[in-house]
């Protein structure tokens, strides 16, 4: 079976800067693949890369076996792959309801219309009142995306990635700044929100890394230095040299 | 905090209670529509809201660029007066070639016109937004503006290309003669812009229009290409900026330079905004004021523009939202019910306003007078000053002094009766 996610000896620089340098990685269908790494690793590059949002200096992205790099975000996004980001990236003016609706509308073959009724879709609007449902935002639904608490948003923004009901979903940082009780719920969240998809996850949470993913891969200054399976993953020397042994103190 | 809960019961369909006044409220607009010419029937007033039937569509095709999709044009004008243009050479063919198409049909001819011209140019126009597309609206509006005076066939020159809207075919036996049935005309394109102008509000297009205003980027990875969506917000705004100058070439029989300019590519984005850009019924609020204010102000003093700069400046800092931001402002008040709290405070406030605002006027019409040596009285409410006596500077002093401190402790009360009404609105759950 082709690999949903495979990157070919990606390289990015920024200036004379080289941030990814080789990389190379694949991601099977349906799996759960966490990438770890120090700050400034090139972890949140490699989803832009990946995602569209800039493009590859050399090297090739597939997805599903076609080669991506190079499409813009929304020509990959309607190839079934969605992303989260970061930091917050919503539409703060709008409705939470708003929010996700329009995360809905492409995917539901809208696309621009301007002759239907946006109020009269019934398809959009189970799709957008199932998605609030899961990331326990009905009661939220008319407060603009800005007023949210931090963590709130952090769910509409998973809320909005996974809206469209793309196949590969990658979550930039999706627990970081949450309390333990918050990591909890949004874990189990993206667990089931993401069941039978590719997904892709960035994290420092170790404990949600071990726990979420099939297969781990770690960053550090642009290179994959190990993938493998969790268990791997802790054995591996190099990644006790370089990330685990820094972070476990 | 339970405001939410409060007001998300319901948004996917709307109460029977919601839409009876949202139908409501178009009805009472259209009646008006109707009725106005009625009870205001003399020559003046009719010309008056056929010029404001107009703005209004020409400021609501304006927001579908500002409020609705976040593109600040400066060179809106462009597509209305092109569209009038198109109407008048329209007009002109039906005429020679004897075409079976009536005076009301010219309006469509107009947008046409409008999006022809927003077809072909926005799609450069549009690929960015911000200050670039700013920028190159206010380079493309510079362009037509100074083609319009080199290529007379099209444009007229100087003198513009007039139309007599009389000689075309007539409908239901309306000749289009009197002010009063070009009036109803402008007021059925009026409904029927405004009607489709909210339509496209609530469509995909719409509402992922706002989307690319919040956050273009993100646009991006929900399937949609934020180029596309402006283009085709561009098309329609140029759509209906034709339609309004069509309208226009209809009620003055004439396209000329002037059409286009940057003068009324301003005066559209200070009626829109004036107005307030994030309710769609801003404009139309702009449109009127500005409008009125424009015929009203040049009729009484030979500054006005200087007083509509004081506005647009007031109205920029004090009210961000607009006069449609004041007002909406107040609906969570209005149904916590705590509005008699501050109504009270603003009618305090407005007495020492108002002799702040008489102070102002007398001191720059004392000023503008004597400087292009006029001597005619100054009226307000009835009273005369001569301009710069010692009489007027001493009451011109007085008002803005007296004025001036009364004012700041009167908005400080209205502040405080804010927050105690607030605070209740909050307590009922009206107000997040
Ligand atoms: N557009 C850009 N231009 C120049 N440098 C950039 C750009 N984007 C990222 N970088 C640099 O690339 C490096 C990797 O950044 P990236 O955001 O991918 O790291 P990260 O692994 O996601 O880190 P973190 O854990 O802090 O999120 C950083 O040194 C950053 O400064
Ligand atoms: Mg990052």
């Amino acid at each position: 079976m082709t690999a949903a996610i495979e990157l070919n000896a990606v390289e990015k620089r920024f200036g004379n800067v080289g941030i990814i340098r080789d990389l190379n990685l694949s991601v099977a269908q349906g799996e759960r693949h966490a990438i770890i790494g120090p700050n400034g690793a090139g972890k949140s590059t490699t989803f832009n890369l990946i995602s569209g949002h800039i493009r590859p200096s050399s090297g090739e992205v597939r997805l599903n076996g076609d080669v991506i790099s190079g499409l813009g975000p929304f020509e990959i996004n309607r190839r079934g792959l969605s992303r989260s980001f970061q930091v917050t990236n919503v539409f703060s003016r709008m409705s939470v309801w708003e929010n996700v609706r329009c995360a809905v509308l492409w995917a539901t073959g809208h696309r621009y219309a301007f002759w239907k009724n946006v109020d009269s879709l019934p398809e959009v609007r189970e799709r957008t009142s199932q998605i609030l449902d899961d990331i326990h935002l009905t009661h939220r639904r008319d407060v603009p995306a800005g007023l949210l608490t931090y963590a709130e948003q952090r769910e509409l923004e998973i809320g909005i990635t996974i809206a469209g009901g793309a196949n590969v979903v990658l979550l930039d940082e999706p627990t970081a700044g949450m309390s333990h009780a918050e990591t909890d719920r949004a874990v189990a969240l993206i667990r089931r929100l993401t069941e039978g998809k590719t997904l892709v996850i960035v994290e420092h949470d170790m404990s949600v890394v071990f726990g979420l993913a099939d297969r781990i891969s770690v960053l550090v200054y642009g290179h994959i230095i190990a993938s493998g399976t969790p268990e791997e993953i802790r054995r591996d020397p190099k990644v006790k040299e370089a990330y685990l042994g820094e972070e476990a103190h | 905090m339970n405001a939410t809960t409060t007001s998300a019961s319901n948004i996917s369909g709307k109460s029977a209670g919601d839409s009876l006044r949202f139908y409501g409220v178009w009805l009472v607009g259209i009646a008006t529509l109707i009725l106005l010419p009625m009870i205001f029937s003399s020559g003046g007033s009719l010309t008056s809201f056929s010029l404001i039937g107009i703005a209004i569509v020409f400021a609501l095709s304006y927001n579908i660029l500002l409020g609705q999709t976040g593109l600040l044009s400066f060179g809106h004008a462009v597509h209305y007066g092109l569209g009038g243009f198109a109407a008048c050479h329209v007009m002109n063919a039906v005429v020679s070639h004897g075409w079976p198409v009536p005076l009301p049909f010219i309006p469509l001819f107009g947008g046409l016109g409008g999006l022809a011209f927003a077809m072909i140019i926005g799609w450069v126009m549009t690929k960015r937004a911000g200050t670039v597309f700013s920028m190159i609206s206010l380079g493309i509006a510079e362009l037509v503006a100074s083609s319009s005076l080199i290529l007379r066939s099209v444009f007229g020159g100087e003198s513009g290309i007039s139309t007599d809207r009389t000689a075309l075919p007539k409908m239901f036996g309306w000749t289009f003669g009197p002010q009063i049935q070009v009036y109803y005309l402008i007021a059925f394109w009026l409904v029927i812009s405004a009607i489709a102008m909210y339509a496209l509000t609530r469509t995909p297009l719409g509402r992922i229009s706002n989307a690319v205003r919040d956050n273009p980027e993100r646009v991006q990875f929900i399937g949609y290409d934020p180029h596309v969506v402006r283009y085709i917000a561009f098309c329609f705004a140029g759509f209906f900026a034709g339609v309004a100058g069509g309208l226009a070439a209809i009620n003055f029989e004439i396209a000329n330079a002037a059409y286009l300019g940057a003068i009324q590519s301003g005066l559209v984005l200070f009626s829109t905004f004036i107005g307030g850009v994030a309710f769609f019924f801003g404009p139309i609020l702009g449109a009127i004021l500005v409008t009125y204010l424009q015929l009203g102000l040049t009729s009484v003093t030979g500054v006005w523009q200087l007083y509509f700069g004081i506005i647009f400046i007031g109205i920029v800092m004090l009210s961000p939202g607009g006069i449609a931001g004041l007002i909406m402002m107040h609906r969570p008040l209005a149904r916590a019910g705590t509005l008699q709290t501050v109504i009270p405070s603003y009618v305090v406030a407005a007495v020492p306003t108002l002799a702040l605002a008489c102070g102002v006027i007398l001191t720059i019409e004392s000023i503008a007078r004597t400087h292009s040596g006029q001597s005619s009285p100054i009226n307000l409410f009835g009273v005369a000053f001569t301009p710069a006596s010692p009489m007027t500077w001493a009451s011109a002093a007085i008002l803005i002094v007296v004025g001036f401190f009364v004012a700041r402790l009167s908005w400080r009360r209205v502040a405080d009766a804010w927050d105690r009404a607030a605070t209740i609105a909050r307590d009922r759950g009206y107000l997040a």
